[in-house]
């Protein structure tokens, strides 16, 4: 780079004085021919001392120099997939002190239980192996992770390839996308974006290598069994199971699913031991015999109010990350002005969104005057320093804003403050939905909003606040189509009887509530999730202004609480989390609903909580930092890795020392009325 | 400089993929487009087996010297860290002398997946082309299996250190299982074959030597097994490579970087570390050539006598080769080459009737002293314990057959032949019933076992024609100097008429592995009921003849018979692709010969 600028430099100034001839003598090596030629023109034209050459020297340089640096960024832009993420990495985590892995190593802990990691949602590749006219040569290219190229070059093409059947949630016609396998497929998300592979290099010190670990990739677009009908997804992990514990000595695998992965190692739980053909037909012992422990990382147990929003008008990032990777090209006029429209297309057609809708209605969430987390005092700012602990929770709450998280959506801010006696409210159910809003013709995106009608947007409206449980009513409303294929695959309810045979069904697999543990004594689960950061829990919404291809709803963006503590900002109601996963969800189960013997847990397998306070990285070398709680940097936090490897390498949560709180998950899990 | 750097940075990451596409792009229908319109569709599931140095190997644990290359290819890719780090390289890609595994704090490990070897360097496929084609047909990656392994190893030792072979039998399994019992499709490639060979007698052995399996499981699960140039009865060059690390093809690395690793990185050493480095790997001693004079020929016969050389190759690609059926094989005798005699030291040797050769016995010759007091000392190979005597006995023995050659190699590498004679042999089985058969170093010898109970499965050889093809060499002893390896090859002897050529006699073959090596258990060995074949699996040969690219637009070609090149050939990818949509043997027409392997089969006198 600053090679080509000195030249640049020098070149325009050199041409009138007489000295600066003999100085390019030796400079004159490696100069290309354009340069040689301003050489020859300039001495010759020295005695008339034209000012039109030296002009055109310059010129000719400017040129030049542009289109260096134009192929210069070119080459870099190229390069950055290759090399520049893992040095930057390795740059980054380099000088910092001992990495896990090093640390235990020197106390001698050796690989000992095969390792799986389940990925979440979004963090996993995805590869083209059949597409469309448009995507030709991007054959097993990656579409879904990587450096998004694609996404920048062609869009409408990769908003194409990566959607599925809007009937089927399976593949449309002509088009296969397919995850990614293997270690790689969730190493890196993005380019320097890690996901796991801190995790895979800290434990590759204290011996793990590929036959030791397993990443469990699936299509985290397809719902949970599908993935079983179309890829034998959970065949394949079940037999890669089986063999590592085979070729380990019978030494027990240990689990560590991530995010949406906790979901998905949920229901593979069951599906392994129900009968065939629905299930896998590893008999009732499967997991006892195979499984030593599931460590869940930030796992959305109970779902996420975050997806409310994905679903209903697109405005989570999380969901569609996409967006937050490419936000400049996406936001603007890529799509004429229809992204939002393209986008909620897309991920509607993502059956396993739906998984982490919020289960277990008001009993968990709240409702309209109550809910677990109620007189939470929220830190406007976040913790700057790392020294300190999270400590929200040890003073006394004042309850100077009564915020009301059960209702997850409410039409107007005062709707969301008011006691629900003063609301008034008119219940959407009924309502006939109208005709479409316009003639569709200029809508080249369908959503189903279009048959909404005005009609049904203005009921939608008028209902003025949702809880957990009628939210799901909400979205069979705006979304019947989406909901009909969700409904098929999953539940949101709570079970009165387990024992009812209708829960034998793959629909209630990934639902905690709605499903026993495995008779498995011996195996232990943990939930390990960071917490101190404020997490979308409940929504202010508005209608949006007509306009005719538009979503018809989205986030009050101008609510704000009352002060700078509030928990309200920018429209959105928050509380302890993961800046993802709200406490409540991450922690519940493991704190309440599966401590001891339970009727969710009858088996009595031992549970344990692990909380990780965030604390951002103390400075920019840092990267990520090593002690973050956030959703997915959480994968590097060093505390959160030396646990993992500990029980990896043989150690008990009792060895890790049992629960480890931070946050008010017991207090709030004990206002929780549910039946155990 | 900073620019080439940088355009050297880039390579792995976008130009391979598009370069090739370059190059395929213009080109008339692929096999798996033209078959997609005959509407063939995925049935079988597939299975690769990658063959020696293409599969990428990666960084697991390594010294100081490797720092920041965890999950780093060491080998495969663009082979960046020869270039900065060579001793470190070398270091890193070498074993332990004596066990033949992983040196104290090292761990290089196979890449897994299809990745593995996809493309072995950029913009040089393997299998690549196969799967962009099978993929037509509605394969994916359920459907297709890397069985990956690091190649360096004994194939013992992959189930060993890695498991690998039980990696395999539980996919196989899974694949068949999850695909509604359709057995699996094999395509083993070059070393895959032998490895494959292994995997079939250890898959149905009891544990804990073998699998488990049970006498039934490639009955149960595998439809075909579609050998690509395999070196069943081993390949010549592999002596070469032991002997003198002369063969380009072991040591690829010098022909990725020849002008580099000839030249004076490592001092003068280049060789000897490639050797050195060679030797720690078990894997080469498979390939040494196996059933002795039988096979290969004595002192005065082989198989191939009267084989005529093109010296020029076809250039047009629109002729078959006809070397072998007309009267072009009926020539005048007057210069046959003696390929039976693979090493001769001396080209007048090579060409004597062995009646004028004296020759004395070398195995009796005691070993001198070290030739110097080695300061080499950072490199150590086994010729310095030696000494002159030694080197002398070895030249005047003077001529090597497929037999003596072993006795060669135990005499000059005795560590190494201690190392590989305890996983592979090269014997022929007088009474395959011997119990002793049962170990495992005999698995992967086509002539010391049985074939399976599998009477429905198929056995393809799949192998390219009509490149001259290494099969004999002319040594000379190096001048003496302190650190050399003291044999190499005459590079000056040149021969006309009887496909002499630096040195090297050549025979027909695809550049590495010859026709009889590829083709004879196929043509014979295993043809009908046999005692190795005993419940008469059907077996086919596949020939396709090699043309060169007509233009350099079509890269390495799509007709081309090279070892490897032949991944790329549409002929050979149609068949596969036929089989694996459920063809037999005889729906692709059974045999298709071009070369002189019948002929030659018929010659060797082994008992069937």
């Amino acid at each position: 780079m600053s090679l080509f600028r000195r030249r640049k430099g020098a070149a325009p100034s050199k041409t009138p004085t007489k000295d600066s001839h003999t100085e390019d003598e030796d400079e004159k090596k490696g100069k290309s021919k354009g340069k040689q030629n301003g050489d020859d023109k300039s001495a010759i034209n020295k005695k008339s001392g034209s000012r039109r050459c030296a002009c055109l020297d310059g010129c000719f340089w400017f040129v030049g120099f542009i289109c260096c640096i134009w192929w210069f960024l070119l080459f870099l832009i190229n390069a950055i997939p290759a090399s520049i993420p893992q040095y930057v990495t390795e740059a980054i985590t380099g000088p910092l002190p001992d990495a896990p892995g090093v640390k235990l190593r020197k106390e001698g802990l050796m690989a000992k239980h095969p390792v799986v990691f389940v990925p979440g949602i979004v963090t996993g590749g995805l590869e083209l192996w059949e597409g469309r006219q448009c995507a030709d040569g991007l054959f097993r290219k990656r579409f879904w992770g990587g450096s998004f190229g694609e996404l920048y070059k062609r869009p409408l093409c990769w908003v194409e390839h990566i959607s599925l059947d809007n009937e089927t949630g399976l593949d449309p016609p002509g088009i296969r996308v397919r995850p990614v396998s293997g270690l790689v497929a969730a190493d890196y998300f993005a380019p320097g974006y890690f996901v796991w592979a801190v995790l895979i290099a800290n434990l590759a010190h204290i011996g793990y290598e590929e036959k030791t670990m397993y990443m469990a990739a699936y299509d985290w677009r397809l719902s949970f069994q599908n993935t079983e009908v179309r890829d034998q997804t959970l065949s394949r992990i079940k037999s890669n199971i089986e063999l590592m514990v085979a070729t380990n000595g019978g030494r027990k695998v240990v689990v560590i699913p991530h995010s949406m992965g906790v979901l998905y190692f949920l229901h593979f739980m069951k599906w392994v031991e129900a009968p065939a053909p629905m299930g896998g037909g590893g008999g009732s012992d499967w997991c006892a015999k195979h499984i030593k422990a599931v460590m869940n990382i930030g796992g959305p147990f109970l779902g996420v109010p975050k997806v409310v929003s994905g679903l209903f008008s697109v405005e989570a990032r999380d969901i569609a990350v996409a967006r937050a990777f490419a936000p400049a090209v996406l936001d603007k006029d890529v799509f004429g002005f229809q992204t939002l429209q393209h986008m909620m297309w897309m991920t509607r057609t993502w059956d396993s969104t739906m998984s982490m809708i919020p289960k277990g209605g008001e009993t968990i969430w709240g409702g309209v005057d109550w809910s677990p987390e109620g007189g939470f005092k929220c830190n406007g700012k976040k913790l700057k320093s790392n020294n300190t602990y999270h400590q929200s929770a040890n003073g006394s709450f004042v309850n100077m804003e009564n915020v009301n998280y059960g209702r997850i959506i409410s039409f107007g801010k005062d709707v969301a403050e008011l006691h629900s006696s003063q609301v008034e409210r008119v219940d959407f159910r009924d309502a006939v939905k109208g005709n479409a809003v316009a003639n569709t013709s200029r809508c080249d995106v369908w959503t189903e909003y279009h048959e909404l009608g005005t009609e049904g947007i203005r009921a939608v409206a008028d209902y003025k606040m949702y809880t957990a449980g009628s939210i799901l009513d909400l979205l069979h409303f705006v979304a019947p189509k989406l909901m009909a294929r969700g409904g098929a695959h999953f539940s949101h309810g709570i079970a009165d009887n387990l024992d009812d045979p209708k829960y034998e069904h793959y629909k209630y697999w990934s639902n905690p509530l709605e499903t026993k543990l495995p008779n498995a004594p011996d195996m232990e689960i943990y939930s390990m999730y960071g917490v101190g950061m404020p997490t979308e829990r409940a929504y202010v919404y508005k209608l949006t202004p007509a306009a005719e291809c538009y979503i018809p709803f989205q986030i009050d963006t101008s609510a704000e609480g009352a002060s700078e503590h509030s928990c309200l900002k920018g429209g959105v109601f928050s509380t302890d989390g993961d800046e993802t996963v709200p406490v409540l969800s991450a922690g519940f189960m493991c704190a309440k609903a599966w401590r001891g013997k339970t009727r969710f847990n009858p088996s009595g397998i031992h549970t344990y909580i692990r909380e990780y306070p965030h604390a951002p990285p103390a400075n920019l070398l840092e990267g990520r930092g090593t002690q973050s709680g956030a959703h997915v940097d959480i994968m590097g936090n060093f505390a959160l890795i030396e646990d993992i490897i500990r029980v990896a390498a043989g150690a008990t949560g009792e060895d890790l020392g049992g629960d480890r709180v931070y946050s008010n998950i017991f207090t709030w899990s004990e206002k929780i009325n549910l039946q155990l | 400089m900073v620019v080439l750097l940088f355009l050297y940075n880039a390579m792995p990451a976008s130009f391979p993929q598009y370069v090739n596409k370059a190059i395929n792009g213009p080109l008339h229908d692929s096999p798996g487009e033209k078959l997609r319109k005959e509407a063939l569709q995925a049935r079988h599931p597939v299975v690769f087996v990658p063959g020696i140095v293409t599969g990428g190997l990666e960084l697991w644990e390594g010294q100081h010297c490797a720092e920041g290359l965890f999950r780093k290819r060491l080998w495969g890719g663009t082979f960046g860290e020869v270039y900065k780090r060579p001793l470190c390289w070398i270091e890193h890609m070498s074993l332990d002398n004596e066990t033949g595994l992983d040196p104290c704090g090292i761990r290089v490990r196979p890449v897994t997946g299809l990745v593995a070897a996809d493309y072995f360097a950029p913009g040089y496929f393997v299998w690549a082309v196969l799967i962009a084609n099978l993929a037509r047909i509605g394969y994916e990656e359920k459907t297709m299996y890397m069985a990956a392994y690091d190649w360096r190893l004994s194939f013992q030792n992959t189930e060993v250190r890695d498991q690998t072979l039980s990696q395999i039998k539980s996919n196989i399994e899974l694949m068949v299982a999850t695909n509604g019992g359709k057995k699996a499709v094999v395509i083993p490639h070059s070393m895959g074959v032998l490895y494959f060979l292994h995997f079939i007698k250890w898959v149905e052995a009891p544990a804990p030597m073998g699998g488990g399996g049970g006498p039934d499981w490639c009955a149960r699960h595998i439809k075909a097994v579609m050998n690509i140039g395999g070196p069943f009865l081993g390949v010549p060059k592999a002596i070469a490579a032991l002997f003198s690390a002369e063969a380009k093809d072991v040591a690829v690395a010098r022909a990725i970087a020849p002008g580099f690793l000839d030249n004076d990185i490592f001092h003068i050493q280049t060789l000897q570390h490639v050797m050195k480095m060679t030797r720690t790997w078990d894997s080469t001693m498979s390939m040494i050539p196996r059933g002795g004079n039988t096979i290969w020929g004595g002192l005065n016969w082989s198989p191939e006598d009267g084989h005529v050389c093109r010296r020029k190759r076809e250039k047009s690609n629109d002729t078959h080769i006809v070397s072998g059926t007309g009267p072009g094989s009926a020539v005048s005798q007057t210069k046959s080459a003696n390929y039976g005699r693979i090493i001769s030291f001396g080209k007048e040797v090579a060409e004597a009737p062995s009646s004028e050769i004296e020759r004395i016995d070398f195995r009796g010759a005691v070993k001198g002293h070290s030739v110097a007091n080695s300061t080499c000392r950072d490199l150590w190979t086994e010729y310095h314990d030696m000494g002159p005597g030694g080197i002398k006995a070895v030249a005047e023995y003077k001529i090597y057959t497929a037999e003596s050659v072993l006795d060669l190699l135990h005499f000059v590498a005795p560590k190494m032949m201690a190392r590989g004679t305890s996983h592979f042999s090269y014997g022929i089985a007088d009474n395959l019933d011997d119990p002793k058969y049962q170990h495992y170093k005999y698995w992967s010898n086509p002539l010391e076992t049985k074939l399976p109970n599998a009477p429905e499965m198929e056995i393809f050889s799949l192998y390219g024609v009509g490149k001259p093809t290494e099969r004999a060499y002319i040594y000379k002893l190096s001048p003496a100097a302190e650190c050399y390896i003291p044999f190499q090859i005459d590079t000056s002897a040149d021969d006309e008429d009887s496909c002499l050529r630096d040195g090297v006699y050549s025979v027909d073959g695809d550049e590495t592995v010859p026709v009889l090596s590829s083709g004879f258990m196929c043509a014979k060995g295993w043809r009908g009921k046999t005692r190795f074949n005993p419940s008469g699996i059907q077996t086919y040969i596949r020939e396709y003849n090699h043309s060169p690219p007509a233009n350099l637009l079509e890269g390495r070609g799509s007709q081309s018979g090279a070892h490897v090149d032949i991944m790329g050939n549409f002929a050979l990818i149609e068949d596969v692709i036929r089989v694996a949509a459920g063809a037999s043997g005889e729906d692709l027409g059974g045999d298709q010969v071009y070369s002189d392997i019948f002929k030659w089969s018929e010659k060797i006198d082994l008992q069937l």
